[in-house]
C-alpha cells in the first residue's frame, strides 16, 4: 500500500489515533544503533522542555535503552522484506509513560521470550534484584551482544509487570509488542 | 605501560587508563551496540596491567548511565581486578554517583557486596 493508493486524509486519521492514544513520539522501520541514539536524543530533548522531574527521565531512559536495543538485537531480519519493519512508540498520560516496542520474531522463539517475561511478572522487586544478579553473574555475552538482562531490568527500573502479546502472521512469524509502564510521580 | 585513552561519546564512556599519569576512569555514558568489542582493549589493558600494578590503584567511575550489557561488562572488570592482591598490588574503586539517582547508587552498592576489592560509594 503506497501513499498513492489511498487518500490522503489516511494521515490525518494516523495523527488523531496516535493523538487519542496518548502517543507522544514514534518510529517505525528497521532499527539501529544509530536509530537509538536518535530517539534517546529526541526524546530527551522532549523531555527537558516539558521540565520531566529527572527521576522519572532516568527511569523511562534506561527503559528505553533497554527496549530499542532489543529491538536491533531481535528484529527478524530474515529473506521477508514486506511487512517486517519494527515499531518503537512513547505513550504518555497523567498518570504515566509507556515505553513500547513491537518487532517481528520466529515462532520457535514465542515460548522462551513467553516465559521470561512470565518469570520476570512473578517476582516482586527483591526476586528480580536477585535474579538479575544471578543471570549477570551467569550468562556471557551472547553472539548478538546481548548480556540476558534486558527485560529484568525494564521489569525493575518501570516499577511494573511487562505486558506483551503476539499476533501471528504466518506459519513462520509473528509480531511481538511489549509495553513498559513507568509512573510519572518522582 | 602504553597508556589507553578513549574520548566519550554518546552511546561509549571515557576510558582514561594511564599507569604513567596514575589516572584511572571509567566515565559518562555506556550503551554500545556491542559491548564485547568495545571493553575487550580495557579487559586487555587490565590483563597486561595485572602483570605489574601499581602498589595502589584508584580506579573512578563516573557514570551516568549504563545499559544491561555493559553492567555485565563492569562486572567482568571489577572480577578481574580482585586479582592484584595476588601480585602485590591494592586497588580501591571509587564509584561516583548522583545522589538523587538511586539506581545508580544501588548498582555501586550491589557491586561494593559482588567483589572483594576496596569499594567507595561516592556521592557527587
Amino acid at each position: 500500500m503506497t501513499i498513492a493508493n489511498f487518500p490522503l486524509s489516511f494521515i490525518n486519521e494516523i495523527n488523531d489515533t496516535m493523538i487519542k492514544s496518548n502517543l507522544i513520539m514514534s518510529y517505525v522501520g528497521d532499527f539501529s544503533q544509530e536509530i537509538t541514539k536518535t530517539v534517546l536524543s529526541m526524546t530527551e530533548r522532549n523531555f527537558d522542555a516539558e521540565g520531566v522531574g529527572e527521576g522519572v527521565k532516568k527511569k523511562v531512559f534506561n527503559v528505553m535503552v533497554e527496549s530499542l536495543q532489543n529491538i536491533c538485537k531481535h528484529q527478524y531480519s530474515g529473506e521477508e522484506t514486506e511487512g517486517t519493519s519494527s515499531i518503537f512508540t512513547i505513550g504518555a498520560t497523567d498518570l504515566h509513560y509507556s515505553v513500547i516496542s513491537g518487532n517481528v520474531i520466529h515462532n520457535d522463539k514465542i515460548d522462551a521470550v513467553q516465559s521470561r517475561i512470565d518469570q520476570i511478572n512473578s517476582l516482586d522487586a527483591d526476586g528480580l534484584k536477585a535474579l538479575y544478579k544471578e543471570v549477570r553473574l551467569k550468562s556471557t555475552i551472547s553472539e548478538v551482544g546481548g548480556a540476558g538482562l534486558g527485560f529484568i531490568d525494564m521489569a525493575r527500573k518501570s516499577g511494573n509487570k511487562l505486558e506483551y502479546r503476539f499476533d501471528t502472521i504466518n506459519n513462520e512469524l509473528s509480531f511481538f509488542t511489549l509495553l513498559a509502564k513507568i509512573s510519572n510521580k518522582e | 605501560m602504553e597508556a589507553l585513552i578513549l574520548a566519550g561519546t554518546e552511546d561509549t564512556p571515557k576510558i582514561i587508563l594511564d599507569k604513567a599519569s596514575n589516572q584511572f576512569e571509567i566515565s559518562g555514558r555506556s550503551l554500545p551496540e556491542d559491548v564485547s568489542v568495545f571493553y575487550q582493549p580495557v579487559l586487555d589493558w587490565l590483563d597486561k596491567y595485572l602483570e605489574s600494578p601499581l602498589d595502589q590503584m584508584e580506579l573512578a567511575f563516573k557514570l551516568e548511565y549504563f545499559n544491561t550489557a555493559s553492567s555485565k561488562l563492569l562486572l567482568d572488570i571489577l572480577m578481574k581486578l580482585e586479582s592484584v592482591t595476588e601480585k602485590g598490588g591494592n586497588i580501591n574503586i571509587k564509584w561516583h554517583y548522583d545522589p538523587k539517582d538511586t539506581d545508580m547508587q544501588e548498582a555501586g552498592e550491589e557491586y561494593a557486596d559482588l567483589v572483594s576489592i576496596s569499594f567507595e560509594l561516592v556521592p557527587m
